[in-house]
């Protein structure tokens, strides 16, 4: 009995170990990425893998004014704060219909939808443009999130429709026979009880929004409308090679995604194997 | 009675309608006009759009190699992509579900690269191949770090599928960490007192009831290689000498670099055929292993 306890402790603490190490290469992009945003132009080329031998912080301030970046993190966080609630929201309200209202109408509309998933991007994305700029809406932030409430609702809507065929009706039939409208049901006593999903939902759409590339480069091109994604690509392709500027603006664009992740870490791990369960 | 009728019906417009709209204006309406557009030798711009009927498929299979070498790119990508994200983070999510001290923090360091997006992510490395390992090579004289990593189209593949997997290994690990827990300690304890050992234990009893998570895992890390695009358009785009080029970064070159909406709509169908039928064919063969409990 002892030495069957005392082996399995010496294979956990190799498994340590080895665990220890395989993260430790992990990280080292982001050491690479970190040690040489603050160093000279001459110091990255002669190498490249020391520590810095003077910390050159006004880097930073370079790339902050080349990339604008307070107006890139501005317009990601109102392109992608706006599209989650939107779609959040309408969504649900589309998924909880389509469960409880089982018409034809909502059954062809789920097929569709469950078809939909599998369209990649690229085979709508010609008269997708095209149609944006029929609407009216080109160049312009209603139009990105416009186009995201189209593309995100089928994966929306399919993991909330999981969700609702798992909540009681007796719940909801109680309110309405207290007199609740439909609509007052729905808001006061269903989406409450949705909020897991909710969050899975959120999380999923935050990391595609927010890393986006494709989209807003076909629809934006307003410079002061950019994104962080594009922001950094039209930088990075001015400055080519010249690693002492697009190394701090690469740190700047991953920063935030960086620290939400960290604050928001738990959810974001529960909202994956939560949204994998359904998906 | 009627007023009923309405009521059910202005419930129905008022809860189902927007999603609806967005999904048609948005996907299908495109979805149906890109396929109309894929007959046609439109060029984006002209009002007049010439119907050529399957002139532009018959093309895309008999003379655009660069399109078959996209396919080819992709196809040997989402292979390795696929087998390596998988073994790699199902073994993450083996290790990390047994009594390590350090596990949450381990967990944290595998998935965060997740989180930032395929096109910050490749520029970072396209710095780390140039010069990172130029520099660790000439410190170590290790000959894996000399290679003109985005130099040559054999290495620039490797080069993807390595971040590939360093990106989704662990979002992977979290799928199958949750797996992996809900496994019932009685059945692995049961296996046990038959004289299992731990890796026997593994392949009959956990591997078998983890089934529905490899579903799920496969499906996205194929979703995820087959449609490579921002990885491939910040690292190498498609260099050398279109040797790393995507399918989905050669559609986006045939549409926006020379200006062929037709056939990049052609292609871009081609493209969907695809995707569909080994969705539907991945799902079904992994469904069929699963296991109930």
């Amino acid at each position: 009995m002892e030495t069957t306890a005392k082996k399995f402790n010496i294979s956990l603490l190799l498994a340590e170990l080895l665990m220890i190490l395989l993260a430790l290469v992990f990280l080292v992009p982001f050491y690479f990425l970190l040690a040489n945003s603050v160093k000279s132009y001459s110091e990255i080329l002669s190498d490249s893998a020391a520590l810095p031998s003077v910390f050159q912080w006004n880097n930073y301030a370079e790339a902050w004014k080349a990339t604008d970046f307070p107006h890139a993190f501005l317009n990601s966080l109102v392109v992608t704060v706006t599209s989650n609630v939107l779609l959040a929201f309408l969504c649900s309200m589309c998924a909880y219909k389509m469960v409880r209202n089982n018409t034809r109408y909502n059954r062809m509309l789920y097929v569709a939808l469950v078809a939909a998933m599998v369209i990649p991007f690229q085979a709508i994305m010609i008269p997708l443009v095209q149609i944006v700029s029929r609407l009216g809406v080109m160049d312009s932030t209603a139009g990105l999130i416009l186009a995201y409430l189209g593309f995100g609702a089928p994966m929306t809507v399919f993991l909330f429709h999981g969700f609702v065929k798992s909540v009681p009706m007796d719940i909801e039939e109680a309110s309405r026979v207290d007199g609740s409208s439909p609509y007052g049901t729905f808001f006061r006593i269903v989406l409450p009880l949705m909020q897991p999903i909710i969050v899975t939902v959120i999380i999923l759409n935050t990391l595609w929004i927010w890393n986006d590339y494709l989209m807003p480069s076909l629809i934006l091109q307003d410079p002061a409308l950019r994104t962080i994604p594009i922001a950094t690509y039209s930088f990075f392709g001015q400055y080519t090679k010249q690693w002492d500027l697009a190394l701090p603006g690469l740190v700047l664009g991953i920063t935030p995604v960086v620290i939400f992740f960290l604050l928001m870490q738990k959810y974001i791990i529960e909202g994956i194997a939560q949204g994998s369960v359904k998906g | 009675m009627d007023l009923k009728r309405k009521s059910r019906l202005m419930q129905q417009f008022i809860f189902v309608g927007p999603t609806s709209l967005f999904f048609f204006v948005i996907v299908l309406i495109p979805f149906f006009l890109g396929l109309y557009y894929s007959f046609t030798s439109w060029n984006g711009i002209s009002r007049h759009v010439e119907w050529t009927g399957l002139r532009n498929y018959i093309h895309i299979f008999t003379k655009d190699p660069s399109f078959l070498n996209s396919f080819w790119f992709t196809a040997k990508f989402t292979f390795f992509g696929l087998v390596l994200t998988n073994l790699l983070g199902f073994m993450l999510a083996y290790v990390l579900t047994r009594k390590l001290f350090t596990r949450n923090v381990l967990r944290t360091v595998f998935f965060v690269p997740h989180v930032i997006g395929g096109l910050l992510l490749g520029f970072i490395w396209q710095f780390i191949f140039v010069r990172g390992f130029a520099s660790v090579g000439q410190a170590t004289g290790l000959s894996f770090f000399n290679l003109p990593w985005l130099g040559t189209g054999a290495t620039s593949f490797w080069a993807i599928v390595i971040v590939f997997v360093w990106q989704n290994a662990g979002y992977l690990m979290v799928i199958y960490i949750s797996a992996i827990n809900n496994v019932p300690q009685s059945l692995i304890e049961a296996s046990k007192v038959d004289g299992a050992g731990r890796m026997q234990a593994l392949r009959h009893v956990t591997i078998p009831l983890v089934m529905p998570a490899v579903t799920v895992c496969l499906f996205l890390s194929i979703s995820w290689s087959f449609k490579l695009f921002d990885l491939n358009l910040s690292l190498t785009k498609g260099g050398p000498f279109k040797a790393t080029e995507s399918v989905a970064l050669n559609i986006y070159n045939e549409a926006y670099t020379i200006s062929r909406f037709g056939m990049g709509s052609a292609k871009a169908m081609v493209f969907f055929v695809i995707v569909a039928i080994i969705s539907l064919l991945q799902v079904r063969a992994t469904k069929k292993r699963e296991v109930e409990l």
